[in-house]
């Protein structure tokens, strides 16, 4: 991974390193909370996370860590509490314009569509977004991920590692400032899941992007010393 | 998203072909019955236009009418030309047309008759004109492609429908074409009553000519031709013949010597004379009166039936259709919740994720329809091709009826039902699904 970061051309950087002082956080959170309806109601800790600085998110399953995510993704109000992301306060329903512009979710599930080409499902970021498909931004993505001979193969073809790496690369080309990864490592060998990591780091680097990492996976924190950790309880209000 | 639709109708190539398959074999149909159906019935209805009642010899009414009317069938006999003048000259009749069957010529059918015939079907001329005496004739359109007919050409008649013993020593000579009307006359020869009446005077020694196909078995039952045949008639084979040595110009006159005809075509004056007509002909003549509007809706009825099977065939086979692309568009919705809350997730509105999926019905209905309309007129057009070869009335697939315009707009309107609950689903899809899916 050293060598294809050492490949990558800063000029082409789409948003170029390090966030700016000044830049809001990329999450600011005060008594979050979601209520869902006939179910659990959830309480949040408080958590600020600067601009590129990262944050692993942990805690048991049922404990909110979806829900979390979802918040913060834009995908859902919160019930109680503020919250800004990106320097927006998401209430209610946030606009899919701002998520296509601001976030990038890399599910569990990585989701490439089997209907299409690895190029195909790099596409889809553009046409989700209701834009002409930039084919030079794809191609310079593929350069970038090792993945240039692998443009005309469907996700069936590809290895785990492989299927990875076109999920970054629409993470790269949706050029967020925020990535939310749940659970990125699950189901792979600890070398697929070092490369995954180191892969998701550059990624966040060159993008000057914050990362948000939903983890049961002991193998995450060490990768990620310098991450924030927020302990997610599932507490009920 | 119309080529991401496109890309994703087609990730499953079998389901599409076949969901295409059914609803262009449902559409398929539709075009056909429309195609034949109206055809038939305008055909029946030009046919019929203007003729009241058709006599003829005693026997099967709908013989008489398929005989005299559609020339589909033989007629039952024939009759005294000076009888069915009685009738003409009843106050009640507006206009008569006399018939006179019984030849052809390779398989198509020599009528003798009166200029007022194709006057009254108002047919016209694409080459020639039309005919002045005996022995001239005016072909139809398919005669003159099918038999290589022209003007200037001459040829010779035959007994009956199958090419019996030809009238080598009367030919007759072409002076004229019809133009194609799309209807029985395309099929007919027509000439003077009177070249019927020479062609067969020579052909037998003794006096009066006639000749008809008319089938001896019902002109016995009917007792009355062959029962009370007048001197110099005699049976010959199929046909039932009236012998007498004429020129062609005398046997042009009217009818003082007792000359037959096959058929009668009536126009009444007044409706009344359907209440007393018919019962006048058919009680105090040797003849037997058939009413086509009775003999045709009959007809229609059986025939009917069948149109009915089709049009509900038709129905199963569109219903079974609109059922197979709710189908794939729910599986592709199912199989694809997780592709399109990924595309919710990048940023899709939920508008666009309903697009796609009206794209992939919009494609099925659009393709279906091209494929439908190119099998129903091709299908059309081979049945039509076969029933016209059999004699039948034809009809054709190589046009475009106005109420075809319903057929995409049938496409495109199942194809709209059964994207509705997939697009509701798909409009409810909650993006935050693809964070938990597993």
């Amino acid at each position: 991974m050293s060598a294809l970061r050492a490949e990558l051309p800063v000029a082409q950087a789409p948003q170029g390193g390090a966030a700016p002082e000044s830049a809001p956080p990329a999450i600011e959170a005060v008594g979050l909370g979601f209520d869902y309806p006939q179910g659990p109601r959830l309480h949040f800790a408080d958590i600020r996370l600067p601009q590129g600085a990262h944050l692993l998110l942990r805690g048991p399953s049922g404990s909110g860590k979806s829900t979390w995510l979802a918040l913060v993704g834009g995908l859902c109000g919160p019930t109680r509490g503020r919250l800004h992301v990106a320097g927006r306060a998401l209430q209610g329903r946030v606009p899919d314009s701002w998520r296509a512009q601001t976030v990038a979710v890399l599910p569990q599930r990585l989701h490439l569509s089997d209907a299409l080409d690895v190029r195909g499902n790099l596409g889809l970021v553009d046409r989700a977004a209701g834009r002409g498909v930039d084919h030079a931004a794809i191609d310079r993505v593929l350069d970038r991920l090792a993945l240039a001979d692998l443009g005309g193969r469907y996700p069936s073809q590809l290895s785990g590692g492989q299927a990875q790496r076109v999920a970054l690369g629409r993470a790269l080309l949706a050029r967020p400032r925020l990535i939310l990864a749940d659970e990125p490592t699950a189901s792979l060998d600890d070398e697929l899941a070092a490369e995954a990591l180191q892969l998701l780091r550059d990624t966040a680097q060159e993008l000057g992007a914050s990362v948000v990492i939903a983890t049961h996976d002991p193998r995450v924190a060490p990768a990620w010393p310098d991450a924030q950790t927020l302990q997610l309880q599932g507490l009920c209000a | 998203m119309i080529r991401l639709a496109w890309t994703y109708l087609w990730s499953r190539p079998l389901t599409a072909v076949l969901n295409l398959l059914l609803l262009s074999l449902g559409l398929a149909s539709v075009s056909f019955v429309q195609l034949a159906g109206t055809q038939l019935q305008q055909g029946f209805t030009r046919d019929l236009e203007g003729i009241d009642l058709v006599v003829g010899a005693k026997g099967s009414p709908m013989q008489l009418i398929l005989a005299g009317v559609f020339h589909l069938d033989l007629p039952p006999g024939n009759i005294r030309l000076e009888e069915a003048r009685l009738l003409a000259a009843d106050p009640m009749v507006a206009k008569w047309m006399p018939l006179s069957l019984g030849d052809s010529h390779r398989g198509f059918r020599i009528v003798g008759t009166e200029r007022s015939y194709p006057e009254h079907y108002r047919m016209t001329l694409a080459q020639g004109r039309w005919w002045d005496k005996p022995m001239e004739a005016v072909v139809g359109a398919e005669v003159a492609a099918s038999a290589g007919l022209a003007v200037g050409r001459s040829f010779a008649g035959s007994h009956g429908l199958a090419g019996g013993e030809a009238h080598a020593e009367h030919p007759y000579q072409v002076v004229g074409v019809m133009a194609p009307c799309r209807c029985v006359q395309d099929r007919l020869i027509l000439t003077a009553t009177e070249s019927v009446w020479e062609t067969h005077a020579d052909h037998h020694p003794t006096p009066a000519a006639s000749a008809t196909e008319a089938k001896p078995r019902v002109a016995a039952k009917a007792g009355q031709k062959t029962a009370d045949q007048p001197v110099g008639k005699h049976a010959h084979g199929a046909h039932d013949h009236e012998h007498k040595l004429k020129s062609g110009a005398e046997a042009a006159k009217p009818v003082e010597s007792p000359r037959d005809i096959t058929i009668a075509l009536v126009q009444y004056r007044s409706p009344l004379a359907a209440a007393r007509l018919p019962r006048w002909v058919n009680g105090q003549t040797g003849m037997q009166a058939a009413s086509p509007a009775v003999e045709v809706s009959r007809l229609l009825r059986m025939v009917g039936v069948g149109a009915e099977v089709l049009r509900v065939a038709a129905g199963v086979l569109l219903a079974t259709a609109t059922l197979g692309v709710f189908v794939t568009l729910w599986g592709a919705l199912r199989e694809r919740r997780a592709d399109m809350a990924l595309l919710r997730l990048l940023g899709a509105p939920a508008h666009r994720i309903v697009g796609i999926l009206l794209a992939e019905a919009m494609f099925l209905a659009i393709m279906a329809t091209l494929l439908g309309l190119l099998v129903g007129h091709g299908l059309a057009e081979w049945a039509g091709q076969e029933l016209r070869a059999q004699g039948a009335l034809g009809f054709t697939g190589l046009i475009w009826l106005p109420q075809e315009w319903l057929i995409p707009s049938v496409a495109l309107g199942l194809a709209l039902l059964a994207s509705v609950l997939p697009i509701v689903a798909a409009y409810r899809l909650d993006p935050a699904r693809a964070l938990v899916a597993r």
